[in-house]
């Protein structure tokens, strides 16, 4: 998959490890700004306050 | 594909592709020509369909020019998703316990900040300490919070000179807890009020507020703000008690009198680290009020720096 993903890649071999750089990073954030918060929400907020 | 993306290729299956035996299959070895410096892989069976029509074009001159198969298997394909998923879980730890903590620890401390000026301009930045040994009379007891409502600020020097957090009305989860940081339990008494001003927060995850609870000594200054003014607690003592235990809410904790005329301050957290098995409670109590028409600082605040 990755290695498939490697050769489409165009260009020398630093052109494809910044595009690689490029996607990894842009996954991170997508991670980090939408994916993780809204798991985060769901089911894994641990519950801090006292009650019945 | 030309010839620097075969070139490229012993980085990616030295990724260990071989190794998980989802190597590629038989008809790379005539891209990658035969002085190869990777092995022979085992015959894929996986790559089966393509070994036939590789017949052709091996034994034709433009073998070197074949374009390469793409050496994707299904079985391939899974164990890359499977890897993928590992490593996505375990960012998703090290977010939640590390970097978003720091992200919005500085987003609320900058909100808490932003109330404070609002409250009392320019007293935070000149850190001047109001005077010892004043009586300023009784506290001004506010109104109880709506739900979400920001009304105060919590000051721990124990916990660091620039801490700050925000309280606001209601403990929910959601509106509350994972946002603005403090929630003031609904009916619980207000600062200075005789009786339990007890408050909420996360010890981790969601900027966690009273992350170091624990480290209370006693006598430490608690002091909380509001547009009224300054309230200074002491902190006394920890407890450690069952999720239920909602009796340490109460005006006098642990205790079914309602008629006090003492006034306390209840933090409640987590506990132990990385569970909520349990619950940590910090206990304060009040020692003075400064209003905010002093325009400086409690002593209180001052005394870790002096």
């Amino acid at each position: 998959m990755y290695g498939a993903l490697w050769r489409v890649l165009p260009g020398p071999w630093w052109v494809r490890l910044i595009i690689m750089l490029v996607l990894v990073a842009a996954v991170l954030y997508a991670l980090f700004t939408w994916v993780f918060p809204l798991v985060q929400d769901i089911f894994a907020t641990p519950d801090v306050t006292i009650e019945e | 594909m030309d010839e620097p993306t075969d070139a490229g290729e012993p980085q990616t299956t030295a990724l260990g592709f071989e190794a998980l035996g989802l190597g590629p299959g038989p008809d790379d070895e005539s891209a990658r020509g035969s002085g190869s410096a990777v092995s022979e892989p085992e015959a894929s069976t996986a790559a089966a369909p393509s070994t036939a029509a590789q017949g052709t074009t091996k034994g034709g001159a433009s073998a070197k020019k074949a374009k390469p198969r793409p050496r994707v298997t299904v079985l391939g394909v899974i164990g890359e998703l499977l890897l993928t998923a590992g490593v996505v879980v375990m960012l998703f730890l090290v977010w939640q316990l590390w970097l978003n903590d720091i992200w919005t620890r500085g987003e609320q401390n900058e909100a808490a900040a932003d109330l404070a000026e609002q409250w009392a301009p320019g007293v935070t930045a000149s850190a001047t300490p109001g005077p010892t040994d004043v009586d300023y009379g009784d506290p001004v007891i506010m109104d109880q919070p709506g739900d979400a409502e920001p009304f105060g600020v919590l000051y721990v020097p124990r916990f660091g000179a620039d801490y700050k957090q925000t309280i606001a009305g209601g403990t929910s989860a959601a509106r509350v807890l994972n946002t603005i940081g403090l929630g003031h339990y609904n009916d619980t008494q207000m600062p200075g009020q005789a009786g339990n001003f007890a408050l909420a927060g996360h010890r981790q995850t969601h900027g966690a507020p009273l992350n170091q609870i624990a480290s209370l000594q006693v006598g430490d200054a608690i002091v909380v703000q509001t547009k009224d003014g300054w309230y200074t607690y002491r902190f006394r003592t920890l407890e450690y008690v069952t999720p239920t235990t909602v009796s340490v809410l109460n005006p006098i904790p642990q205790a079914d009198t309602v008629e006090t005329t003492d006034s306390l301050i209840t933090l409640t957290s987590c506990n132990p680290l990385f569970s909520t098995a349990e619950r940590i409670i910090a206990y304060g109590v009040f020692e003075s009020w400064q209003p905010s028409s002093v325009e400086a600082l409690p002593p209180a605040l001052t005394e870790l720096e002096q």
